[in-house]
């Protein structure tokens, strides 16, 4: 049979067009972060004698937070190196 | 789940295995970290009731400070979770550095990092029955019975996520620096020891503390207020 696109080639690409649009969840943890680090900050200028737990409280929370995009980019990972699909293809 | 690294084909009797480059890199730091007990526990003998030498009172402010830590976060009673958490702390320090030396970090394997996870989630179900008893299952049932599911989904979530996090950073870290050394010579002079300093020192030192403290919160959770 002939195809317009070699059927792998095609599974390919769209896999690597998967793994860019998977790290847009780059964008959540970002904004959550610098949210975090800026009560923090905030937090550090009122109370400058609780520095160590306002910094371990804040690392915690950033943490938590960059949750969401590790999801997105072991997704994006998976479809670039252990790529699921391809093996799907049909020859 | 270890992506990208090679392997050994290894036959032993009638069994033939892969001996992947985490597990080879598991051994070398777990002989550094052998070898450096042994040698601490010879010099013990010769430690005094107030300390005189200046590896005494390195060795007492690390213990004395991971003490403190737990602690800090999980009560004056559970002060002697700090002898398990002090040598995971150690083990995943010295995995995310060894990257500094050139091995691929045994935590960049999600084979290892649900290992350690899986027995985060061990000690939060066991310490959890032990000392709730059964306000451990009754705690499933709030607020509402009718959360019970989601409930236990969201149990289930926790060594996930630990995993993933420890995982995802540190495999992330390797990879951009392997795609750093495929760059031309002029770039390679400079570039690397800074992203080095940042993803091997920095978040490898920083994803440590937060599996450690987060397997601690995790646990305190469990732990009824009154106990």
């Amino acid at each position: 049979m002939n195809y317009l696109i070699e059927p792998h080639a095609f599974v390919l690409g769209c896999s690597a067009i998967g793994a860019g649009t998977a790290m847009i969840a780059g964008i959540g943890p970002g904004v959550g972060q610098g949210f975090a680090a800026g009560k923090g900050a905030e937090a550090v200028g009122r109370q400058p004698e609780a520095r160590g737990t306002i910094m371990s409280t804040m690392l915690l929370g950033a943490a938590v937070a960059e949750t969401t995009g590790i999801y997105g980019l072991v997704i994006a990972i998976i479809l670039l190196f252990a790529n699921p699909l391809v093996g799907q293809v049909p020859n | 789940m270890d992506f990208g690294s090679s392997f050994i084909p290894v036959q032993i009797g009638g069994f033939s295995f892969r001996l992947t480059e985490t597990i080879m890199d598991t051994w070398v730091v777990m002989a550094v970290l052998i070898i450096l007990a042994i040698v601490v526990r010879i010099k013990l003998n010769k430690f005094t009731e107030v300390p005189e030498s200046g590896f005494q009172n390195f060795i007492e402010t690390i213990v004395e400070s991971m003490d403190s830590f737990v602690e800090g976060n999980m009560g004056k009673k559970f002060k002697y979770f700090g002898n398990w958490f002090f040598g995971v702390f150690a083990f995943i320090l010295l995995s995310n550095l060894s990257g500094l030396l050139g091995f691929r970090p045994p935590t960049a394997d999600l084979a290892t990092t649900a290992a350690l996870a899986l027995t985060t989630f061990v000690l939060i179900h066991f310490m959890g029955i032990f000392t709730a008893g059964k306000g451990y299952f009754k705690g499933y049932l709030e607020p509402i019975p009718f959360l019970l599911p989601l409930n236990i989904i969201s149990e289930l979530a926790t060594p996930v996520s630990l995993s993933f996090r420890l995982f995802g950073n540190i495999l992330g870290g390797s990879i951009i620096m392997g795609l750093i050394y495929t760059l031309p010579v002029i770039v390679k002079l400079l570039v690397p020891a800074v992203l080095h300093i940042y993803f091997d020192v920095f978040a490898g030192f920083l994803q440590t503390f937060i599996f450690v403290m987060l397997s601690m919160a995790f646990i305190g959770d469990k732990i009824p207020e009154e106990y």
